[in-house]
């Protein structure tokens, strides 16, 4: 189909702030008056607070009030893993206890150190296995677990189990969660090759590179928060609930985010911008709270590591038969998270298993906050199957991309739990584009090829993630002038999708881009609601609501030519920003001639009456405020059918010497199956961006914990090893299928998550392959993990550790 | 590099003003009202963007925070506050430096360049601005300015890198959006437009 809009590349609006450094994220703002917010964070890994005591520090000049956990929750904290604002039951290092504003930082500093705090010191633990075992210490105040509903839980195995489970065996403890479909006996029965084995993913920061810092005042009752996140309209609800204000009272204001990777999605895994605001309200006075790369570390978020069992068949022809998943994941200090059931639902969708079993506890450990990080679960898992279905392929002498074809997902294909089919799948046709742009056919036979000390290794790769939601509104607005203006509340991050999902509405009104604005970064530019903009959502759901407003928009302006030039609704099309006679294109109206008549007209032109039912609370706000000022097109996105899959395949040749146990990455193809292509340079970045990703999860990044004092050992980016330059290709090559998925009025669908997990998957093959097939079952898999092993030292050192070296 | 720029220098400059390198310390020693004595004067000019600023500086206070909290130039951005991302690459003398991990009075005779000085008088972004938005390549942007000003470094000692070395040019500035490769597309596009 030929677009005007979708498919094409353009320059956001925000992209020359961003080259100028103009564009402002929220430490870069002040105001007259602001005072400046310090906060001291637990010195231990899991503790309880018995007295603060800190009459001196509030004595101080230039010292204008503490904030505490007893402030924030009047009524006590509530009993939840979630990271809380303030605490006084701390689970991990670094956690913020109390907040103090003073003059300039220094004072805060100095407040802050004449600040008595008495904390009680409680057991910790680093590692879930080290908590399940029998006599293992908690990682919270009432057990190891959470409970839905119930609450806090200890979930204990005997020293026998988890020491069977560490030697290689299957859990044999009743897991808390679990799900089944197909015939697993019948389908190991009939497998021809089953692989067997322990595995682990490490657990690791987020590191955005903007802290999240935030800055709050409070104007005529009304509280304004500069602040960081990866959604805007999405957030503002439940921020205002955390703040306490109600939603009219509240403006969430975030032009820009310094990277967001899952955990600035809701305002639950960011409530510490809730603390200027609190502290501001209290003290009468702006507030900026600037946050430290080391507390960035601390509650920025940090992905779940698995421990786990896997067991895999394949039939002689190298399908997959049957697969059982058993994980322990690992839920850190606060949050926790569904990776491992989003590890089993990539698994199943990305290798069509015919039957399946999944099994999962979670188990806290006193590390990191715990949540959604890009590609949660389906990256990890990805990076242990890859090497498997080489394995397989080996074994049973099948092509290794055959394999991936073979068990490849396809329309009318389902997947999952609740075997629910796709809105369209084109995996097989990734598989060739890739193999085809790598030159697969070529290259393949210089595999495990060695010149000197180094050797070549070759790796396939696929990611998944289901990637579209639905039931979100729109508002876009014909101002008199003429111009479109597109409320837009998906988050600023870096996928330029709130301007590229825009570009839907422009679409449907043949509108010149030059004549529409994009209206965002604020949330008191009256936004409709969108989803979090999280789990690859942003193009498929947004592009439905900017979509359907439009729609409703043409719909208004062809009642309004009819009712003024004559004939009927359908007599009338567009065209160069004018509604005709589709039967005699002179008799029309300018798009400002339609906009101004529409405000004559008031009542459901104008966002006046006849809203549609079901708008979602902070858009019937907008929508309420924006009434009466344009012409306007307001909707309401009904559910979709079906689960809309993000799709990726990388092919990636690596040279290992074997002597440093360093690779370099000498080719790398990523290429997306997401639908109709909307933005073809985001897109390209997300699939370049998401390979560094997946490059950081397979071969680099973890969290190391001291063991003796639960002290974190990788808070900053150096320690924590994210990519830089020199640990990634020279260039990734770039492609797509671009074939339109139903479910989306464009075609699209996302892709930001998968294009990882197709990196991670291929990386970790291309390393096994270049051992010679050699399966360390884990990820990452780092340069002392390669050194040990080609020394004969055992991988297993460490079976299954997390958090820490695992040799 | 330029060695008087060295980061041991500032190490150095520290260790003689008596200051802990942390990151909080840093942030408050760009607000420090003291003045130790017989310590240096505090009322400095420095030569910044071709203008000179007059400008209160604590004996500790960073580059990054003269810029950011005393000029208002918060196009420098502050990653890590301490020497591992480059999200606060300035030009001193030309040579790319973190602003973060240069004590201001020790540049105070040198020429400081920030993103906010690149885009010419008539608005004309930099060539290395424009290659950078025609390649779209910053993602959520935060490293970009120390990323712009990394590039324009490189490419005023080698106006012609290969992509090699371009990568290596670059190596100091992390991106956690992962966008080297667009960012290396950026660089090679703004050496052909010169
Ligand atoms: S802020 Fe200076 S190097 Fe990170
Ligand atoms: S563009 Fe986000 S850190 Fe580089």
């Amino acid at each position: 189909m030929a677009y005007m809009h979708i498919g094409k590349d353009f320059v956001p609006p925000d992209v020359v702030g961003k080259v100028t450094g103009r564009i402002k994220y929220s430490e870069d703002y002040s105001r007259e008056g602001m005072v400046y917010a310090r906060l001291l964070t637990s010195p231990v890994p899991h503790g309880r607070v018995v007295n603060i005591d800190a009459a001196e520090a509030l004595a101080m000049d230039g010292v204008f009030g503490i904030l505490t956990a007893d402030d924030v929750y009047p009524d006590g904290e509530p009993q939840s893993p979630g990271l809380k604002v303030l605490t006084n039951e701390p689970t991990l290092v670094g956690e913020p206890i109390l907040a103090i504003a003073a003059i300039d930082e220094k004072t805060a500093e100095t407040a802050m150190a004449k600040i008595s705090l008495t904390i009680e010191r409680l057991p910790f633990v680093l590692d879930p296995l080290d908590s399940l075992e029998a006599g293992g210490a908690d990682a919270y105040t009432g057990g190891n677990t959470f409970v839905f509903r119930e609450g806090f839980a200890q979930e204990k195995w005997t020293t026998d189990q988890v020491a069977s489970f560490r030697s290689g065996n299957e859990p044999t403890a009743e897991a808390q969660q679990s799900w089944a479909y197909g015939d697993l006996e019948a389908g190991f029965a009939s497998s021809d090759f089953i692989h067997e084995t322990v595995f682990s993913t490490a657990g690791y920061p987020h590191m955005s590179m903007e802290p999240r810092s935030a800055m709050a005042y409070w104007e005529n009752g009304k509280c304004y928060l500069h602040g960081t996140s990866q959604s805007l309209s999405a957030i503002a609800e439940e921020m205002a609930g955390i703040v306490g204000v109600p939603l009219e009272d509240f403006v969430f204001i975030n032009e820009a985010t310094g990277g967001g990777f899952g955990q600035r999605a809701r305002a639950g895994s960011i409530p510490s911008m809730a603390i200027p605001a609190k502290l501001s309200q209290k003290i009468n006075r702006p507030v900026m709270m600037r946050v430290t790369r080391e507390e960035e570390f601390t509650i920025g978020g940090a992905r779940q590591g698995l421990q786990g069992w896997i067991k895999v068949g394949f039939r002689a022809n190298g399908t997959m038969a049957a697969m059982d998943l058993y994980c322990i994941s690992d839920n850190g200090g606060k949050g926790g998270g569904g990776d491992a059931n989003s590890a089993a639902a990539g698994v199943s969708a990305l290798y069509q298993t015919e039957a399946m079993r999944f099994r999962n506890s979670s188990i806290g450990t006193n590390t990191g906050h715990r949540g959604a990080q890009r590609g949660p679960g389906e990256n990890q898992i990805m990076a242990i199957m890859a090497p498997i279905m080489d394995k397989a392929a080996e074994q049973l002498g099948v092509d290794r991309l055959e394999i991936r074809k073979l068990n490849a997902a396809q329309n009318g294909d389902v997947s999952g739990q609740r075997s629910e089919p796709f809105t369209s799948a084109y995996m097989p046709e990734a598989l060739e584009l890739a193999a085809k742009q790598f030159g697969w056919e070529e290259k393949k036979g210089r595999a495990r090829q060695t010149n000197g000390s180094k050797v070549r290794g070759f790796g396939i790769g696929q990611g998944y993630h289901n990637a579209g939601r639905s039931g979100m509104d729109g508002i876009i607005r014909l101002m008199p002038s003429g111009r479109l203006q597109i409320h837009n509340g998906v988050g600023n991050l870096g996928t330029y999708s709130y301007a590229s999902t825009s570009r839907a509405a422009a679409e449907v009104l043949k509108m010149p881009w030059e004549n529409c604005d994009v209206i965002t970064g604020r949330t008191d530019r009256h936004l409709p609601i969108t989803s979090p903009q999280d789990g690859s959502n942003s193009i498929f759901t947004n592009t439905r609501t900017c979509y359907g407003a439009a729609q409703d928009l043409l719909g208004k302006m062809k009642e309004i030519a009819a009712m003024d030039l004559g004939g009927n609704p359908a007599d009338y099309d567009i065209d160069g920003a004018r509604i005709h006679q589709i039967a005699d294109n002179t008799v029309g109206m300018s798009y400002a001639e339609v906009a101004q008549r529409g405000m004559e007209l008031g009542g459901k032109y104008t966002g006046e009456a006849e809203l549609p039912e079901e708008l979602n609370t902070l858009t019937q706000l907008s929508v309420s405020r924006l009434a009466g000022s344009a012409l306007m097109g307001i909707y309401h996105d009904p559910r979709h059918n079906n689960n809309p899959p993000g799709f990726a395949v990388c092919l990636t040749e690596i040279e290992l010497d074997k002597e440093t146990g360093k690779f370099q990455i000498l080719d790398m193809v990523n290429i997306a199956e997401c639908g109709t292509v909307v933005h073809p340079q985001g897109l390209a970045n997300q699939l370049r961006g998401g390979a560094v990703w997946g490059i950081g999860l397979s071969a680099l990044e973890r969290h190391l914990y001291d063991p003796q004092n639960g002290l974190p050992a990788s808070s900053g980016f150096w320690q924590s090893k994210i990519p830089t330059y020199l640990d990634t290709p020279l260039n990734i090559g770039t492609g797509w299928v671009d074939l339109p998925d139903p479910e989306n009025p464009v075609g699209a669908r996302g892709i930001g998550e998968p294009s990882m997990g197709s990196v991670s998957a291929a990386l970790n093959a291309a390393i096994s392959d270049a051992l010679g097939g050699h399966l360390f079952d884990a990820a990452p898999v780092t340069t002392d993990m390669i050194i040990n092993h080609l020394a004969d030292v055992s991988s297993k050192a460490v079976p299954l550790a997390q958090n820490n070296f695992r040799g | 590099m330029n060695p008087k720029l060295t980061r041991r220098r500032f190490i150095k400059g520290v260790i003689a003003s008596g200051a802990a390198v942390t990151s909080t310390s840093i942030w408050y020693a760009a607000n420090g009202a003291e003045r130790p004595a017989g310590s240096v004067e505090r009322l400095i000019r420095i030569n910044v963007n071709g203008q000179m600023r007059s400008v209160d500086v604590a004996p500790q206070e960073t580059l990054a925070s003269t810029l950011r909290y005393k000029l208002g130039l918060t196009g420098t951005k502050l990653g890590c506050n301490r020497g591992e991302c480059g999200a606060c690459t300035v030009l001193v003398d030309d040579t790319p430096s973190y602003a973060c991990s240069v004590l201001t009075h020790s540049v105070k005779s040198m020429r400081i360049e920030t993103v906010e000085g690149l885009q010419s008088a008539n608005g004309d972004l930099h060539p290395v601005q424009q290659a950078f938005v025609e390649e779209l390549s910053p993602q959520c942007g935060y490293c970009t300015p120390g990323q712009v000003m990394a590039a324009v470094g490189l490419l005023r000692a080698n106006p012609n890198p290969t992509r090699e070395e371009a990568q290596q040019g670059m190596a100091g500035n992390i991106c956690r959006c992962g966008s080297y490769d667009s960012y290396l597309n950026g660089v090679m596009r703004a050496a052909q437009i010169g």
